[in-house]
């Protein structure tokens, strides 16, 4: 996946370059908006990471003329700004999505899979599996190795979740947004319970360890087993 | 400009055409009623005199025809003593028997009918070679003879008293109306002058003397109230400034904590080569307080956006029931995890707001309740129905009595009701303050009650028809 970076900042440039391309994307920086909109005009990419206070163009406009070009690549906007205005001007003129300096990286890497996964459909299944785990979505039954879990219903919302987006890291935010769809940063540790919650029914009495806390970043569910798994 | 410049009248001169309208309808009245008395009093007597003449005559010719004399000279006689008296007689054939003045003076009054009896509204005023006579005729029969009498007054007297009675009793209104205005307009001025006193104290008010207040014994009555709001007023005004002063401070000091961690932290960690694990911790602890530095700074962002308004409720019809259900089944597993059973009771109908920012605020007073709650014991969220077109939500936990001195500044940005409390288990100090914008946004408020049994906050909503 192709990945074009256009951020004037420099030490904010150089880290989203560094986490993207160790979150397994092939990233292109550029600290100007000509530049920017240069490449994104000649070159293809799969999403465009847009700033959009830049000191030349600014992104609004290199989103319009890519759209007005008939260029549709999938833009995520940046700003310092956070104007109800601003973001609805953004959406119109094309961006797919916003977010609000300062944001979470683990955040934005979210943000970056949701769009590029969009309009490649997940493909509707009944069944989920991971290891020896199985999700029965119809029926909202959970089984691993055999043996029938009992969830409530937003633990099984949870674990969907993680299970849709395996090996992901998902924060807080995001899973409080999905799963119980609350939209703003809640400072008490409620992801974290659930999360303690799930995991002494999944994890506890079985082999391997599914879900992980990356420490800083959120939570994943994953098969192999992570060195910096906090607890 | 020029089409926006229309003053008010002064204060002074509205009581003034107040009172010269008022003075002048009563003066007018008064003048007329007087002049109208005097002259109706002048047409009394007249009248009176009017019948005495008549009387005379019907007794001089009376005692003429019994004395067999001839009327002329008993006429001549009868109303002698009286001046400026005229009468003449006619016989019933139209013939002129006597008159005591010239003809023509009294032909006027021969055209008249006779009348009964002699009244004020009847007699009559003609003039006459500059003269202006009043009289009447009357029928009167004397020795089987009819006669008619027509008697006049000079009245060149009476009109020359009334007009100078007329002239000195506009004279004595106008000056008396004068008299009145200048009074009027000295007491208006001195009872305004309180009003100047207490503008000279006010422009005194400034923003470093906002403990100034006016002392509202030392004003007339009616200016009480005045002064009561102006230092109710100055109160909010200082209470706002102050507020607003620790505000600022306020925000140094909870920037400055995480802002020497961090740079504590980071310096020790560079002073000597560690191991990977302690770069690691090292990290994991930065980033810690940087997401505290991050929500605090985008919590105070919300705050001053939607405390000027640039940030709108996105309204839609919400069911609060159900968003107070899923809610509590957010919160569900943390309340378990501390033995607080979480209990909703009552139900409200639908009411308009923002389904974000609603669900913020009852999440904000929810974990806030959930912290202050002992384990074994419940929260009660309640909905209700208020009075007046009002929805509540209430959010009841039990606890230790919040002294009323602190439960106003609950809401207040940063305010943390223990300040010993350890900063790690709290946000920021910015949970009730965005709960009060977040509800003052909807146009409800919020209130909170405490006492021994545990603590009250009510979210209270205006239920807006559809």
């Amino acid at each position: 996946m192709r990945l074009l970076v256009v951020e004037d900042e420099i030490k904010t440039g150089d880290y989203l370059r560094q986490g993207l391309a160790e979150a397994g994307f092939q990233v292109s920086l550029v600290r100007n908006g000509l530049d920017g909109h240069h490449l994104a005009m000649t070159e293809s990419f799969d999403l465009i990471v847009l700033d959009v206070m830049l000191p030349d163009v600014d992104g609004w406009r290199i989103v319009q003329s890519l759209r007005e070009a008939g260029r549709q690549t999938p833009v995520l906007f940046l700003t310092a700004r956070d104007r109800v205005d601003d973001r609805v001007k953004g959406l119109e003129l094309g961006a797919d999505d916003y977010l609000v300096k300062p944001f979470a990286f683990a955040e934005l890497l979210a943000r970056v899979r949701t769009l590029l996964r969009r309009g490649s459909a997940p493909p509707l299944l009944d069944q989920l599996k991971v290891a020896d785990l199985t999700l029965d979505l119809p029926r909202h039954r959970v089984t691993r190795a055999g043996r029938k879990i009992n969830l409530s219903h937003k633990e099984f919302c949870l674990l969907e979740l993680l299970v849709r987006r395996q090996g992901e890291v998902l924060p807080r935010s995001l899973i409080a947004s999905q799963v119980w769809d609350m939209n703003f940063d809640s400072d008490t540790n409620v992801i974290d319970v659930a999360i303690r919650r799930l995991r002494a029914k999944i994890d506890d009495d079985f082999e391997p360890r599914l879900i992980h806390t990356v420490r800083g970043m959120g939570y994943k569910l994953d098969v192999e087993a992570e060195e910096d798994d906090g607890d | 400009m020029m089409a926006t410049e229309r003053r008010l009248l002064s204060l002074t001169a509205r009581v003034m055409v107040f009172v010269a309208l008022a003075i002048g309808i009563s003066l007018v009245l008064i003048g007329h009623l007087v002049q109208n008395e005097v002259e109706r009093h002048f047409a009394e007597q007249d009248a009176d005199e009017l019948v005495v003449i008549t009387r005379a005559v019907e007794k001089a010719l009376q005692t003429a025809k019994d004395q067999g004399l001839a009327p002329e000279d008993a006429l001549a006689r009868a109303v002698s003593g009286h001046h400026g008296v005229y009468f003449q007689l006619w016989d019933d054939t139209g013939r002129l028997v006597y008159s005591s003045v010239d003809t023509g003076s009294l032909l006027q009054a021969n055209t008249y009918a006779p009348v009964a009896r002699i009244q004020v509204d009847n007699i009559y005023t003609w003039q006459s070679d500059g003269k202006t006579y009043r009289g009447t005729a009357t029928q009167a029969r004397i020795g089987g003879q009819d006669y008619r009498i027509i008697a006049a007054i000079d009245m060149d007297f009476h009109i020359h008293f009334l007009e100078n009675f007329r002239r000195s009793l506009w004279m004595i209104m106008v000056a008396a109306g004068a008299i009145t205005l200048l009074a009027a307009w000295y007491g208006v001025h001195q009872g305004y002058a309180p009003i100047r006193t207490l503008s000279e104290s006010m422009g005194n008010v400034q923003a470093d003397r906002l403990h100034v207040r006016l002392d509202p014994d030392t004003v007339p009555g009616e200016l009480k109230t005045l002064v009561d709001s102006f230092n109710h007023m100055i109160g909010r005004l200082e209470d706002s400034f102050v507020r607003l002063s620790h505000f600022s401070a306020d925000i140094a000091h909870e920037l400055r904590t995480p802002l020497t961690n961090l740079i504590t932290q980071t310096q020790v960690g560079l002073s000597k080569a560690r191991c990977e694990d302690e770069y690691r911790e090292l990290l994991y602890s930065n980033l810690e307080e940087q997401e505290r530095l991050a929500k605090m700074v985008n919590d105070m962002l919300w705050l001053a956006k939607t405390d000027h308004g640039l940030q709108k409720p996105e309204i839609e019809w919400l069911d609060l029931a159900g968003e107070a259900r899923e809610i509590l089944e957010f919160f569900e597993a943390l309340a378990e995890e501390k033995h607080i059973q979480l209990l909703l009771e009552g139900d409200a109908p639908s009411v308009r707001g923002d389904r974000a920012m609603l669900r913020r605020a009852v999440s904000n007073l929810l974990s806030n309740a959930i912290r202050y709650t002992a384990p074994g014991q419940q929260i009660t969220v309640q909905l209700a129905t208020a009075a007046n077109e009002e929805v509540t939500l209430s959010v009841q936990n039990p606890g230790p009595k919040i002294p009323a001195e602190q439960r106003t500044k609950l809401f207040d940005r940063f305010y943390r009701a223990d300040p010993s409390r350890a900063r790690q288990s709290e946000g920021a100090g910015l949970g009730l303050a965005i709960v009060k914008s977040i509800i003052e946004a909807h146009g409800g408020r919020v209130l909170v009650s405490s006492d021994h049994e545990g603590t009250q906050f009510t979210l209270i909503l205006p239920q807006q028809r559809s």
